[in-house]
């Protein structure tokens, strides 16, 4: 019985050396490359910090509990008390979770409010805005103002915030770059904000991480951030070089499973517009509800059930 | 629909299947003949209405369920063992984590708690049976068709590939245009309702049935945990009856409720599924905390700490698991007050697990504290499940969970939360409760062995994958490539999760080598415990109990042993009224089956005419003028003298 | 045995009384199940794709005609009970017989309303609106189906084997399951049809 109580310990102490081994710096979540990260991986330590006092408490009565009143250790004719309980102890493991929870609320409104936003310290910038959308199974980023539009590789001016405003032409997709920040779903009737900023130039792992059936694995993109000037001549770069995005080249790349990386000098806004509402009350992406979208996400093309809603808000 | 479409074809892995079934059909149907076995199984168990035996049945459907979604798991992560490997194909890969879900969690956990609770809670509550027994057999028949039905899947039609949440429009018939989830939405259809007719059943025994004296504050946690968890279930479930509805019609029938035009809504289906699905994991968790806090108490030699706040502390968690659903998807971009509300209501739960934690401690504490394989599980439940849950909190932070959604950190979570919750709770309770049933224990050295390898080989398992996940690597990925780093972590976890899956195997020699060697059981009080179950000879007779016993205290047989307080008075038996056997709910099962079936391939006439079976059978059973026998006193004296020799 | 003389015939012996109280958690979770309809109505109640809404499509005739024979074939179910009570066998079938018939009229104006409703283009297939109208009232009129083929039942025993417990317990609980989808149907009227029109 004790041989294998130590044997246990011992698999279990091996493997967390084993795991401290590994390169600390592959758990790219805790290795932030801009202020949105950055404010989630200090939320999470500070998580971590605060579970472990947790665990550390109860493993510590664990162990007291099962080295104090083992069988082996009373004698014989020792009967154990009746005990129903104790008020105050009984309060105190209320009391404490509660607080810990209370602490962790607030925490959670604050950094959820402050990710959810432009990052601090960079409001007075005008932020890029950047339509990534999926299909199956590659991401297409068309930049509105810059008018190019890339396949599976998306780069980024450092220093300057991005607005990625995300949609899908199929099933549910997430789209994540855990060194720039948390992920956010991109679907098919409704256009979600991301904000995201890096703060250093260099290459990030950017994918699809919701299931969304065969070819998911390989849904990964790049991210590359550039100084402002890089960026500015890749954008010139890509209008001089890259061919135009048409109607039937952009549709037949819809239906194509598998691409490699694209170009184009001209993005499918135009004629295969995001499932926004132009007529918005002024709640695009991040603060849309999908309860409260009910009248935003009909499919805007179609302007006789506008018309429909607005005689229906009348008559509320 | 041709027929090569029909079977699942192209597939050697699945012909091997195939030829297996088929064998063993065969050999159980020779084995049947030969033996003369054919009567005997339908007297004694494919028409039987007694508590007892069904919770048999649930339980070995629920073990054989175990070994299915275990040998899922077990290609997963034998194909992600290494960078890319090229053991199974993406398509092959989705179905076999869409299978291993769904059944690990509707066919194993879910029946597997049930099967205890049949056994268990009216022989705690000193009840002769559930309050509606037959409608007990139709709960079971509905549930093991149900089960088959997803089963058969497998190899007729192809399995659901869009996940176990089958979120939409990813299991919309423009993306998944294979039969499978049509299985998906009728197979849990069934078996679903026969869940929900458990749950009726059991609140009217708990709250109906109970021995005189035995009030709501003087039931073994166990009973508790149940009743809490059939209220839960009776109103998550008609929630998943509608969703599946929904998406059958979506499916079969061409509506729009969660297709991409005419106003369709994906987002709809995954709150409908979450509104019922985390109300799940709580219908699978409580009865765990219930079989823990009994055998922590009972192998302690005290009684439960904090009883009334045991209570109290399930109530909280029963009612806080309602609105808690949307933590799900905080990624949905529903926004800082949304996200915010459903991380505080969710961390909130918390507090109440942790006075669980807490009282179990407690109740350590002046223990005489014997570690027997149930309380092993009990044991090691504790410091597991604290890390599933502390890790549960984290994820409940939103701003945080943008970083875990969708990663193998919260696939560590919740593997760390139902497995030394819900499946050390089952299998604890399968150890504790066995010699009740079957009249010997299951060998403690085998017990612990087993015990230890599904410990050890859970953690190498599981722990690897929270690393896993912050370095970003996502669930649901059939293959990575070798410079993400994924690789080594991925080998470990593989080797744990063999070593896991031989823990199930000497679990299995187990029954074999005590059914054949344990030593038999006289007096039906093994382990020395607390409660009414074991006041009744082992084997249990069918009417459980020759005399209702009268309860005067919390711990009633534990009253009865140590002050010598009577639990029965003294004088003749009664005769006992008992209901009759009845072939009715089995072939109602049957035909639920063919209904579904049918409806899966879109065969609308002969559906129809199952449909009118169904409305038969109900029919026949509100002509049936069936009231059951009676048992003679004379009988009883007799069951009585022979299960409990000389010891009375 | 237990019985208990000072209970209505319906409530005597533990096994009915334990049916009754059953029955009522039954509808705790019909009552879920059809909160879960109409909150998926709700939500998707102005999602009408290229299809009518329920404005265009609604007649309020047909509608006032289902409420009046629910709601007093409701009505006629409780006076059948209370003939059963004061053990009135030939009153206690002729209510029953009516509410039936009610119930079957309701039934064909909802029929001939879903087959309108197709003849002007508005499928189940149409838009996500109609799907969930045609579903939740579709359920609702399945539960009216089951209800008349399983009261009928119920009368036929009532017919040869007159009052004892057990056809009294049985007539008791088909009451309580009428009246609930009287109940329903009242918030299908005002959520639905009134909201619709207006």
């Amino acid at each position: 019985m004790k041989k294998k109580r130590w044997l246990f310990l011992g698999l279990f102490v091996s493997i967390m050396l084993l795991l401290s081994g590994c390169d600390s710096s592959s758990l790219i979540v805790l290795d932030p490359k801009g202020p949105q990260a950055k404010t989630q991986s200090s939320t999470i330590i500070f998580s971590i910090l605060m579970m472990a006092f947790v665990l550390i408490v109860v493993y510590i009565l664990y162990i007291i509990m099962l080295t104090k009143y083992r069988a082996s250790k009373t004698s014989d004719d020792y009967i154990p008390p009746h005990i129903e309980g104790n008020k105050w102890l009984e309060f105190t493991w209320i009391a404490i979770p509660v607080i810990i929870v209370a602490i962790l609320s607030v925490v959670t409104v604050k950094t959820t409010s402050a990710v959810e936003s432009v990052p601090a310290g960079y409001e007075d910038q005008k932020p890029l805005v950047i339509y990534a959308a999926s299909s199956n199974w590659k991401w297409h980023f068309s930049y509105p103002e810059e008018g190019v539009e890339t396949v599976n590789y998306v780069n980024i001016p450092t220093n300057r915030p991005i607005e990625f405003r995300l949609y899908s032409y199929g099933p549910i997709t997430s789209f994540w770059v855990p060194q720039l920040g948390g992920q956010k779903y991109a679907m098919s009737d409704m256009v979600n904000t991301l904000h995201l900023l890096a703060d250093t130039p260099g290459s990030f792992m950017g994918r699809n991480s919701n299931f969304s059936g065969k070819g998911y694995a390989q849904m990964e993109f790049e991210v590359q951030s550039m100084s402002a000037g890089d960026f500015s001549k890749w954008v010139d770069d890509v209008k001089k070089t890259a061919p135009q995005l048409t109607e039937d080249k952009f549709n037949a790349l819809l239906k194509t499973s598998y691409v490699g990386r694209e170009s184009f000098s001209s993005t499918h806004l135009g004629f295969n517009p995001p499932p926004e509402m132009d007529m918005s009350e002024g709640h695009h992406g991040s603060g849309s509800s999908d309860k409260d979208s009910g009248s935003e996400t009909m499919d805007h093309s179609d302007m006789s059930n506008m018309e429909d809603m607005g005689s229906m808000e009348h008559g509320n | 629909m041709k027929w090569d479409e029909f079977f699942v074809t192209g597939e050697p892995m699945i012909y091997a299947a195939m030829v297996s079934i088929v064998v063993v059909s065969l050999a159980i149907l020779i084995g049947l003949t030969y033996f003369k076995k054919w009567g005997y199984l339908w007297r004694e168990w494919l028409t039987t209405v007694d508590h007892k035996r069904i919770g048999v049945m649930y339980i070995l459907a629920a073990l054989i369920m175990l070994f299915r979604g275990g040998i899922d798991a077990l290609l997963m992560r034998t194909q992600l063992a290494a960078p890319e490997m090229k053991f199974l194909d993406a398509q092959h890969y989705n179905e076999i984590f869409t299978t291993h879900g769904v059944i690990m969690i509707l066919f194993m956990a879910m029946p597997f708690v049930i099967g205890l609770m049949n056994v268990v809670v009216p022989l705690q509550i000193g009840a002769r049976d559930v309050a509606f027994p037959r409608l007990n057999a139709v709960s079971f028949w509905m549930f093991f068709f149900g089960a088959m039905l997803f089963n058969i899947s497998f190899v007729i039609g192809g399995s659901p590939d869009a996940g176990w949440t089958a979120y939409f429009p990813l299991a919309s018939l423009e993306f998944s245009p294979t039969v499978g989830n049509n299985f998906y939405s009728l197979a849990l259809q069934i078996s679903g309702i026969g869940t929900l007719m458990t749950g009726v059943n059991f609140i009217v025994t708990i709250l109906k049935m109970r021995a005189p004296g035995m009030k709501l504050m003087r039931m073994p946690m166990f009973t508790w945990s149940v009743l809490i968890t059939n209220v839960i279930i009776l109103f998550a479930f008609p929630v998943l009856t509608v969703a599946l509805a929904l998406m059958m019609f979506d499916r079969i029938f061409g509506s729009q409720f969660f297709t991409m035009a005419n106003g369709g809504m994906d987002m709809l289906w995954a709150n409908l599924f979450w509104v019922w699905g985390h109300p799940e994991v709580y219908i699978v968790i409580l009865p765990a905390f219930g079989i823990f806090s009994d055998i922590i108490s009972t192998f302690s030699k005290k009684n439960l700490y904090g009883y009334k706040s045991m209570v109290a502390s399930m109530v909280v968690i029963s009612l806080l698991s309602f609105i808690v659903w949307a933590h799900h998807f905080y990624t949905m971009g529903a926004g800082v007050m949304v996200n915010g509300f459903f991380s505080i209501t969710t961390m909130a739960i918390a507090v109440p697990t942790g006075v669980k934690i807490f009282n179990w401690l407690f109740t350590l504490q002046k223990g005489k504290i014997s570690f027997t394989t149930p309380m092993l599980y009990a044991m090691a439940f504790i410091p597991i499940f604290t890390i599933g849950g502390v890790t549960g909190v984290m994820l409940a932070m939103a701003s945080a969970d943008y970083q875990y959604h969708n990663t193998m950190f919260l696939v560590a979570h919740f593997h760390y939360v139902l497995i030394p919750g819900t499946v050390f709770g089952v299998l604890a309770g399968m150890y504790f409760w066995f010699p009740k049933i079957f009249g010997f224990r299951l060998n403690e050295k085998l017990g612990k062995t087993a015990f230890w390898l599904i410990v050890v080989g859970f953690n190498t398992a599981f722990l690897p994958l929270f690393f896993l996940g912050l370095s970003g690597m996502t669930r649901r990925m059939y293959t990575y490539s070798a410079d993400t780093g994924f690789g080594p972590l991925n080998m470990v976890a593989t080797i744990g999760a063999f070593i896991l899956a031989i823990g199930f195997v000497v679990l299995c020699y187990n029954f074999y080598w005590s059914f054949r060697y344990s030593p038999r059981d006289e007096n039906g009080d093994p382990w020395d415990a607390r409660t009414l179950e074991w006041s009744t000879p082992s084997p249990v007779p069918v009417y459980n109990f020759a005399k209702v016993p009268n309860v005067k205290s919390m711990d009633a047989l534990w009253e009865a042993k140590v002050n010598g307080v009577p639990l029965y008075e003294e004088g003749p038996y009664e005769p006992i009224h008992m209901p009759n056997n009845s072939g009715q709910p089995f072939i109602l099962g049957v035909i639920m089956f063919f209904l579904g079936f049918f409806l899966v391939f879109s065969w609308f006439i002969p559906a129809i005419i199952a449909g009118i079976g169904v409305v038969v059978m109900l029919a026949l059973r509100s002509f049936e003028r069936d009231h059951g026998y009676h048992i003679s006193p004379e009988e009883i004296a007799a069951t009585e003298q022979k299960l409990r020799g000389d010891s009375v | 045995m237990k019985i208990n003389d000072s209970l209505p015939l319906e409530y005597r012996t533990e096994e009915n009384s334990n049916k009754i109280f059953g029955f009522w958690l039954f509808l705790g979770a019909e009552i879920a199940l059809f909160s879960t309809l109409f909150a998926v109505y709700l939500t998707l109640w102005n999602r009408t794709g290229s299809g009518p809404t329920g404005k265009e499509l609604f007649e309020l005739n047909g509608v006032i005609w289902e409420t009046f024979l629910l709601l007093t074939s409701s009505f006629t179910c409780g006076l059948g009970i209370h003939a059963m009570r004061l053990n009135l066998k030939k009153p206690m079938i002729v209510f029953f017989v009516i509410t039936l018939l009610m119930g079957l009229g309701f039934l064909g104006i909802e029929i001939t309303e879903f087959v309108n409703y197709v003849h002007e283009g508005a499928t189940l297939q149409t838009s996500a609106f109609l799907s969930s109208l045609f579903v939740l009232l579709g359920t609702h009129g399945l539960h009216v189906t089951m209800g008349i083929l399983w009261g009928a039942g119920i009368l036929i025993q009532v017919g040869r084997q007159g009052f004892t417990d057990e056809t009294a317990n049985k007539s008791f609980i088909f009451s309580l399951y009428w009246h609930f989808l009287d109940v329903v149907w009242i918030f299908i009227f005002s959520f639905v049809y009134m909201k619709g029109l207006m």
